[in-house]
């Protein structure tokens, strides 16, 4: 039998990133705790659009928790209270009824509002054109296994490959920093040879964009490190910070 | 292409992690002085003379001691500037703030407090350079100016809650700069935040206790 609970949602409503938005209230009824978060808000807009009125925008794709479109900060916390997992993933067995939930976009200044919950995060993807990809010859795949990795380091590269690029570390952060994203990303590629070629720059030129986007400045506070959807530590920031050492400094 | 060079590094330190490096370094060696100047502090314990003895030898070194002050006064002046740098910067990076905040477990009161400890910290040090160092010495000795300070209960005060703040200031800072310069291992970083937390306590209690001792004896 499954249990229902009612709420009462307080979202950020903005139509567009030139007018000034706000909270509005909306009742959320008879939520089956065995929903997400993304399809509780899908009940709401269902009845918003029956009312007439303009449903709530947020990003959202592969609801399972690997695409990085979905996010938004839920009472405070990005993605929502619990550790480890996206919004998508959240299930409305962690709230109870009766309770008042606040919905709040990502807020920094590199990621400005498009619609309601939906920001715009092509800062990212600024980033990674800046110097997160590896070249790669056309023509046949290579064969497997010609260039050996140790297993420790292949699972170190893939601990900071599970980076989805969500923001949800510049919304976490006190100084609106990318700094886990960044770290993430340069630190997947420096930790492989194939990533070697291009490690001459790549650090700084990423970091570079990163300021130029709009982010703030890291102070490893960590609270990016507790958000993250992904758990990806700072330790990868810090291998971020010795790459920009020998990229910008002793290169 | 020299010069191409020199803007590229210059470049390298106004970015986000060439700032945060110069708060690493800077803040580094301003740790170290602090170490030195509680190991010369702690000497009032050992009386009036041994106090006096040391003031005078420091002072005998001249140049020395003249050129270290000012590389201390340099490291600060870096460390102040830079950080109300990024403390402007970081503001802006955010200009819709969240109408609900809530912590996730990775600030501390260190780590939240870094800038107005800071800037309190900056406010002590010019108001203890004007107690003890920019005060005529001519009709007495260091230790003496140290005593009759430490009998008015309102600089007592003072000298506890700014020791306090630098401690706090310190938790977060030391730990920090080794993140900073890269030097974050699992095998070793736990040890790292253990030795900032002893570190900070440590000069707490240092620092602290002369205040309260020189009161009572004074």
């Amino acid at each position: 039998m499954t249990t229902t609970i009612n709420l009462t949602l307080k979202v950020w409503r903005q139509k567009s990133h030139a007018v000034k938005g706000g909270l509005e209230t909306y009742p959320s009824r008879h939520i089956p705790t065995d929903m997400s978060f993304l399809e509780m808000l899908d009940v709401v807009n269902e009845q918003l659009t029956l009312n007439g009125k303009d449903p709530i925008a947020f990003d959202h794709d592969c609801r399972e928790g690997i695409c990085g479109m979905c996010g938004a900060v839920v009472n405070g916390r990005p993605h929502g209270p619990e550790k480890g997992t996206t919004l998508c993933q959240l299930h409305m067995r962690h709230f109870s009824d009766g309770d008042t939930i606040v919905i709040e976009p990502w807020r920094s200044r590199a990621f400005p509002v498009i619609k309601d919950l939906a920001t715009d995060r092509s800062a990212l993807d600024q980033i990674i054109q800046a110097g997160g990809y590896v070249s790669v010859n056309t023509g046949s795949v290579p064969e497997a296994n010609t260039i050996m990795i140790s297993q420790e380091t292949a699972e170190l590269a893939m601990d900071a490959a599970a980076c989805i690029g969500c923001g949800a570390c510049a919304a976490a952060c006190p100084n609106g920093s990318s700094m886990l994203f960044t770290g993430a990303k340069v630190s997947q590629l420096a930790l492989l040879p194939q990533g070697k070629p291009e490690a001459a720059t790549r650090a700084a030129e990423m970091v570079r964009t990163m300021d130029a986007c709009g982010f703030g400045n890291c102070t490893n506070e960590a609270e990016c490190e507790a958000e993250c959807p992904k758990e990806i530590s700072i330790t990868h920031i810090a291998r971020l910070n010795r790459e920009f050492i020998k990229t910008g400094f002793l290169s | 292409m020299q010069s191409k060079k020199m803007r590229w590094t210059a470049s390298m330190f106004w970015s986000s992690i060439g700032k945060k490096l110069l708060m690493a370094l800077t803040g580094f060696c301003l740790c170290g002085f602090l170490i030195t100047h509680l190991f010369g502090n702690l000497l009032l314990y050992s009386g009036k003379e041994t106090f006096n003895a040391y003031s005078e030898r420091l002072n005998s070194l001249g140049l020395i001691s003249r050129f270290i002050e000012l590389g201390l006064l340099f490291f600060a002046v870096i460390h102040v500037i830079i950080g109300a740098i990024l403390f402007f910067q970081n503001l802006k990076a955010r200009p819709v703030q969240y109408i609900v905040n809530k912590r996730a477990g990775g600030r501390t009161i260190g780590s939240a407090t870094m800038p107005y400890t800071g800037f309190l910290l900056l406010t002590f040090v010019i108001f203890h350079l004007i107690n003890f160092h920019f005060t005529d010495k001519t009709y007495a000795t260091i230790y003496q100016i140290v005593s009759s300070t430490f009998t008015k209960p309102g600089y007592v005060t003072i000298y506890i809650a700014a020791i306090f703040i630098t401690a706090i200031h310190i938790r977060h800072g030391f730990w920090s700069a080794f993140q900073t310069i890269g030097a974050n291992h699992p095998k070793y970083m736990p040890v790292i935040r253990v030795i900032s937390i002893l570190f900070s306590i440590i000069l707490g209690i240092g620092f602290g206790s002369i205040p309260i001792y020189m009161s009572l004896t004074g």
